[in-house]
């Protein structure tokens, strides 16, 4: 007989092989879904896969993804920790674009040095003041966190449409809801020869180290980790809730205003209404494949920037819309929670036990 | 305003919260007995697409309802068995549900995109469709309107004055406790969560098969969402929620109003009327937070493990 029994303590080996696996099977899903639709399971994966490592300009394009991943992957992880379920990177990354555009199309004559970091800085202020609202909402009425980022996410995307067709419009656009082209002041750097990696990338990479440094390092990632694993412990150490949550909500809103704005003044180059695929719906499966550790973060954002190039290639190579990439991010959540399962299960046969 | 512009947006507020009414049922149900099922958004796509499918493979819109009912409870099916017998975190299942059924809907969906079918057709109920205003606002509707007011009379009465909704509310507050006097608590959950997904199914159909016949990526633009936050305003309460998802169809229309009265205000700032209705309603109701705590299921979110019972 064979059959589950709890394990006295977490796995820690499980904890880690548990993305491994969930990854594993959702490729096996894959193939099976892929033979089905009767295309050859091997050559998809390889175009999903491999192809967007193959060459340089493949590779540059798979990290102009993961930066925005990145990004607001960390931001959550911080947010997840303390209990607080922020689901509303997507509208703070698109309200850091909006606002980072604002910025942008003052410097539009400009070759002013300080055009790029103003910019900057205004996606990252609005960012955060996209996720103050929820926070205010939480700490002062007790709103529900997850149903109000959600809201804030549909608001920021009708709010960035009526800026392409209203006042942020290109007056010389012929009408396209589109800004204008931003100054090559604005833009970001870029840091390669061949393809478009940009400063935006450089910077996920040291805030997620940052994020890193603070959770395992300071007393602010000490309460952020009591708080998220026994809250009564957390309130009867003293430990002020209120202050957590703000920092963790405002960090994350940084950090995905920083997201939003990269895309724009990168490779973008202007405001459009399309200018996120997802990417902070995205960044939920990113945080928990990352074990909501900002370091897993950076190998979890690397996978699902693959993932989009890979969905990209093969709507082109091979004909399989695109949206399979949305459905595949859900399998593979759903595979690691089931995988999660033996974290705290281990599987016992009966005679073992009775020995 | 004339009178025929109100009869128009009172028609249309309660066609506009009828998907919500359904979705807002079966989650309130879910939520009952302790479980939050936040994929409502992705089974309600999936439904919408299946039944879309259906009712233009076979011409019959019929089965495009029962096609969307059965994808609704497969979709839930992969929820529960998560959430209720893996134990995985109910918000993190919840949201992997709606991006699962995002994606996938959109990619089964492509072939139909741009497709039109005839749908449902009204049914003027006799001699009271003729009466003046009210005829029109209350009963010239199709029959999924008037599905969704029976399904609603049916749960309320189910709920609050059968055995099955003593036991629905027994396990929702305290599982232990109806495990005990040997309820099979996994068992009414997934009942209840197959029940969710069969009602998120028939929102989406409504929104596929009745609303705009036909499939549009994404249609259901975050109605599942703010069914979720319906059922939290209505406190759990059937009556509540039909009044809710009413005057939610009144919010979500509120651009026709505003346009008839001659108001130049961007559609697209209009669009985000529903999501600051819900934000604002929800800060209203969620401010007395001893009342919220009071009326939630107080299993609400929390796993049962029958294993660690013994």
């Amino acid at each position: 007989m064979i059959r589950v029994q709890a394990r006295t303590e977490p796995s820690t080996l499980m904890t880690f092989a548990s993305p491994f696996l969930a990854i594993v099977l959702t490729l096996i899903f894959g193939s099976i879904l892929f033979t089905a639709l009767d295309k050859d399971p091997i050559q998809a994966l390889h175009v999903l896969l491999v192809l967007p490592l193959s060459d340089a300009y493949n590779i540059s394009e798979m990290l102009v993804k993961m930066g925005p991943l990145l990004l607001c992957a960390v931001g959550l992880s911080l947010c997840y920790r303390a209990n607080m379920w922020n689901i509303g990177a997507e509208g703070q990354l698109l309200a850091g674009a909006l606002g980072g555009s604002a910025v942008a199309l003052m410097f539009v004559d400009s070759e002013s040095f300080m055009a790029m970091p103003l910019t900057l800085l205004g996606g990252i202020l609005s960012g955060m003041a996209w996720a103050a609202i929820p926070t205010y909402l939480k700490v002062k009425f007790n709103s529900n966190l997850i149903l109000t980022t959600i809201m804030l996410n549909y608001i920021a995307l009708y709010l960035l449409i009526w800026a392409v067709h209203g006042p942020l419009r290109d007056p010389d656009g012929f009408g396209f809801p589109e800004s204008a082209l931003f100054s090559d002041a604005t833009l970001l750097p870029v840091l390669s020869d061949s393809g478009r990696v940009h400063l935006g990338v450089v910077l996920a990479i040291l805030l997620a180290l940052f994020a890193w440094f603070i959770l395992s390092k300071t007393h602010l990632g000490f309460k952020i980790r009591v708080y998220g694993a026994d809250e009564p412990a957390a309130t009867y150490a003293g430990y002020n809730a209120k202050g957590i949550s703000w920092f963790v909500m405002l960090f994350a809103g940084a950090l995905a205003g920083l997201a939003g704005v990269s895309e724009v003044a990168g490779p973008i180059g202007q405001l459009t209404p399309n200018i996120s695929p997802g990417y902070g719906y995205s960044a939920i499966i990113v945080a928990y494949l990352g074990r909501l550790h900002p370091a897993g973060a950076i190998i979890a954002s690397i996978f699902l920037a693959i993932l989009y190039m890979g969905g990209d290639l093969a709507q082109i190579e091979m004909g399989i819309p695109i949206a399979v990439v949305g459905m595949f991010q859900g399998v593979l959540l759903f595979f690691l929670l089931a995988c999660d399962f033996f974290i705290r299960y281990r599987v016992v046969s009966s005679r073992e036990n009775m020995a | 305003m004339d009178i025929d512009l109100i009869t128009q947006v009172l028609f249309a507020a309660i066609k506009t919260g009828t998907p919500l009414l359904f979705i807002a049922l079966g989650e309130a149900i879910c939520e009952k007995t302790g479980v939050l099922n936040l994929g409502q958004e992705g089974m309600m796509l999936m439904g919408a697409v299946v039944g879309f499918m259906a009712a233009y493979g076979t011409g019959n819109a019929g089965f495009g309802l029962l096609g969307a009912m059965l994808i609704g409870m497969v979709m839930s099916l992969i929820f529960g068995f998560l959430v209720l017998h893996l134990g995985a975190n109910q918000v993190a299942t919840g949201l992997a549900l709606t991006i699962f059924g995002t994606g996938l809907s959109a990619f089964i969906g492509s072939g139909v995109v741009g497709q039109t079918i005839a749908g449902f057709q009204p049914v003027y109920i006799p001699v009271l469709s003729d009466l003046p205003v009210v005829g029109k606002v209350l009963f010239s509707h199709d029959p999924l309107v008037y599905l969704a007011i029976a399904l609603a009379l049916v749960i309320a009465w189910v709920a609050n004055k059968t055995r099955i909704g003593l036991t629905i509310k027994a396990v929702g507050e305290n599982p232990n406790a109806a495990n005990a006097i040997g309820i099979k608590v996994l068992r009414v959950r997934y009942l209840a969560v197959m029940f969710g997904g069969a009602m998120a199914g028939l929102g989406g159909a409504y929104m596929s098969l009745v609303y705009t016949p036909m499939w549009v990526e994404n249609m259901t633009a975050g109605r599942g969402w703010i069914a979720l936050a319906l059922v939290v305003f209505a406190s759990w309460r059937i009556g509540n929620i039909v009044l809710g998802a009413y005057l939610f169809g009144l919010a979500s229309i509120m651009h026709l109003v505003l346009q008839g009265m001659g108001w130049s205000i961007s559609p697209n700032l209009l669009a985000m009327l529903p999501y600051v209705a819900t934000i604002v309603v929800m800060v209203i109701i969620s401010a007395d937070k001893f009342k919220e705590k009071l009326l939630a299921p107080r299993s609400l979110g929390k796993p049962f493990d029958p294993r660690q019972m013994a």
